[in-house]
């Protein structure tokens, strides 16, 4: 089985290899051929190591983000410096903080708006849970109801270490994943062409999609 | 202190007349669900000349029907707390110019602070369509026949041949989730209209069906960079209303906390700033020495960011016996880098540009708009809580309270540099001098509030942050209120950002150093 290597920490020591190992064995239930698999494995070193997130914070974890892309944590030593403001430029999303009921269609967009390959990093309590504020009227208890999450980092918020032990996580489940063909996508074909997406800020006369629904 | 209740008929003239004592500053305006008494609402008050403070009730009888006169052209800011109290109770408030929900959305079903809100999930299921710009200004008055009547004189908040760009709420320079919908004119911003809400969590709400300890981890998640002076007020508040007294030696704990938080919230300032306008140097710097401060926070409370450390009745645990050497080795390290601030981004031709003669904030829109904190001070408006209503130890400590006058941007900034000089000056002052004792004093495992109205104010990092509770002897309080430091800064916005440029805007909402979950709640 092909196992994923992170330069500075050794496979075992990672504490989550079952959910890898089956997240492996899943993908290579059909295999690939050789040729467009060595072909991956270059391509996902290159991706791997330069992962782009968005910059998604809504609040204190947020600031906890930042102090990891900072002069002591730094995370450009692994390559996820490059922090993007757009969501078409981004390869992952990392939500930092609380969503609200308010926020939750916006989320949604973002990530409908990313290009795969993406993934979703659901940083903190508030974003895997709810956290503190999960009884609350306006607060989504939990982003994995309105987008797959590939990795959950837990904390209120989690210290530095933690996300980049995450971010890692993140690293070796994208060198396992093959970059051609359809099977890691998000979104199937067939999806992307039935969903509409449906643009509300504009006047219903202009609004092509809206009207043929 | 207990307001004076007035009668609707007279509410308007008894404001005016306040108004006209002296009365310029609406220090909060807080929402009242009285069950059977009806809904009202509490207008705290204060003079800045004379340091006098007052609180004036009102209360409609009707729940349906319920309605106050505004007040928001005598006291600007009250337009967004007006607001606010309209989406949180369903009051409507005559002729207010702009009748809209401030945080939830427009299709939101029931008013969720009043006592017999549904919160069921059916009503209010986690809507993923877009919510649909309403922005049509909607003035009502009261008819003959005692309704409300809605005014003909509907007016959309931007005009559609204006051109109209979308800043938020998923962008880097707004400091969060906070959104901005600006008509432009040219480059010129014309108006603005804001739209909070985006990481409003109900923490009112939730609070009370929660004890009071349990309430206090929710105040450090208000504003994260006052996390240490929002739980104190809210400690010092119960503290009052059970009639406990805390120990010497917890004064001094909290105050050097308050202080060390307060330079860490003005270093992060300083960096977000810096990179807000394209210095990424001065970001690195900044993180780079706010990390020793959080080493402090962490080894004395184990908390980085967000630390739980003031319980009431004291602190949560000691303080570490290196604690003292730790912070005077860290406050001589600190003085010696205000300079290399100053020389890399301060004294930058480029920073002064951006910053001199830009978002002009007069003293007597920061006083009307109740802009306190840094922001304030730049405008020449002394408004210190810790000067105007010593708490803790800060009527035994010599400080100065920073004011500069001119108002625009890089007063804004100064005030903060300096801030944490001040900040540093006081600490020294206390580190040496901690007195032996408890760091904590018994109390009841229970605790209960006996029936009555209480209130703290402490000066959180960006401003006045107060707490207001309504007890009726139970665990979990009636009612609680938060004020919100950032609510009155972004209420000036459109009044700063008058003829400003787009790009102006990014300086002008880094300098105000508003947080948005502070103003979400
Ligand atoms: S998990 Fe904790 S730190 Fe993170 S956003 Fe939620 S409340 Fe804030």
């Amino acid at each position: 089985m092909k196992k994923p290597a992170i330069k500075s920490i050794p496979y075992e020591e990672f504490k989550d290899n079952e959910t890898l190992e089956s997240l492996i064995a899943e993908l290579n239930k059909e295999r690939t051929n050789v040729l467009v698999s060595k072909l991956d494995d270059l391509i996902n070193w290159g991706r791997s190591n330069s992962l782009w997130s968005l910059t998604f914070a809504t609040s204190c974890c947020g600031i906890e983000f930042m102090a990891v892309g900072a002069a002591r944590y730094d995370f450009a030593r692994f390559g996820f410096e490059v922090t993007r403001n757009s969501p078409r430029q981004a390869d992952l999303i990392m939500v930092a903080g609380t969503i609200t009921h308010k926020m939750a269609p916006v989320l949604k967009r973002l990530y409908d708006q990313m290009a795969e390959p993406k993934y979703v990093v659901a940083v903190g309590g508030c974003a895997i849970s709810g956290g503190p504020f999960k009884g609350s009227y306006h607060v989504l208890n939990g982003v994995d109801k309105i987008i797959p999450v590939d990795v959950y980092i837990p904390g209120c918020p989690p210290r530095p270490e933690a996300m980049l032990y995450g971010m890692m996580q993140l690293q070796r489940k994208v060198k396992v994943e093959n970059f051609f063909g359809d099977k890691n996508r998000k979104h199937s074909r067939k999806e992307m062409q039935d969903s509409p997406i449906i643009v509300t800020n504009v006047p219903d006369s202009l609004n092509e999609k809206k009207n043929q629904q | 202190m207990n307001p004076t209740f007035i009668d609707i008929k007279e509410f308007r003239q008894h404001m005016e007349n306040l108004r006209r004592k002296g009365m310029d500053f609406l220090r909060d305006l807080i929402g009242m669900d009285w069950g059977d008494e009806g809904l009202g609402a509490i207008y705290a008050l204060e003079n800045t000349a004379t340091g006098e403070n007052i609180q004036v009730a009102i209360r409609c009888e009707s729940r349906d029907n319920a309605h106050i006169p505004t007040v928001c052209d005598i006291w600007s800011v009250a337009e967004l707390y007006e607001r606010e109290i309209y989406d949180f109770y369903g009051i409507i408030f005559d002729h207010h110019p702009d009748m809209r929900r401030l945080y939830l959305r427009n299709d939101w079903v029931g008013h969720p602070l009043r006592k017999d809100y549904d919160e069921s999930e059916a009503l209010n299921p986690i809507r993923m369509e877009n919510e649909s710009p309403e922005d049509v200004q909607r003035p009502y008055e009261i008819a003959e026949e005692a309704q409300l009547k809605e005014l003909a004189k509907q007016t959309n908040k931007i005009h559609g041949d204006q051109y109209i760009i979308n800043i938020g709420p998923q962008h880097p320079a707004t400091h969060g989730v906070l959104r901005f919908r600006l008509a432009l004119d040219g480059e010129e911003i014309r108006k603005i209209d804001i739209h909070c809400g985006y990481i409003h969590r109900g923490i009112e709400k939730m609070s009370e069906k929660l004890t009071y300890p349990q309430i206090l981890a929710l105040t450090d998640r208000l504003d994260y960079l006052s996390a240490h002076q929002n739980r104190h007020a809210l400690c010092m508040c119960i503290e009052k209303a059970i009639g406990i007294e805390v120990t010497e030696r917890t004064q001094y704990i909290r105050t050097i906390m308050d202080e060390l938080q307060r330079i860490d919230s003005h270093l992060l300032f300083l960096s977000c700033a810096a990179m807000d306008l394209g210095a990424i140097t001065t970001f690195i710097y900044g993180f780079r020495d706010r990390e020793k401060i959080l080493d402090i926070f962490e080894e004395v409370t184990g908390g980085r960011l967000i630390q739980n450390y003031n319980v009431i009745g004291g602190v949560q645990a000691d303080i570490t016996p290196d604690f003292a050497h730790k912070v005077k080795e860290y406050c001589k390290y600190q003085k010696g880098k205000i300079k290399e601030y100053n020389d890399v981004f301060t004294n930058n031709i480029i920073t002064q540009k951006r910053m001199i003669g830009v978002g002009v904030l007069t003293r007597e829109d920061a006083i009307s708009y109740g802009c306190t904190g840094g922001s304030g001070r730049a405008s020449g408006w002394a408004c210190d809580v810790r000067k105007r209503h010593p708490y803790a130890l800060y009527d035994k400590v010599d400080f100065k309270e920073i004011i500069y006058n001119n108002g625009d941007c890089y007063d804004r900034f100064l005030v903060r540099i300096d801030e944490i000089k001040e900040s540093i000056h006081i600490i020294e002052q206390l580190i040496d001098n901690i007195p032996e004792g408890d760091y904590k004093v018994k109390t009841k495992p229970i605790i209960r509030i006996p029936e009555g109205r209480y209130s703290a104010a402490v000066e959180g990092s960006r401003g006045e942050f107060g707490v207001f509770i309504e007890s009726r002897g139970e665990k979990s309080p009636y009612r609680l209120k938060f004020r919100p430091m950032g609510l009155p800064l972004i209420a000036a916005m459109h009044k700063i950002l008058k003829g400003a440029k787009v790009a102006d805007l990014i300086a002008i909402g880094a300098t105000l150093d508003y947080v948005i979950p502070d103003i979400d709640r």
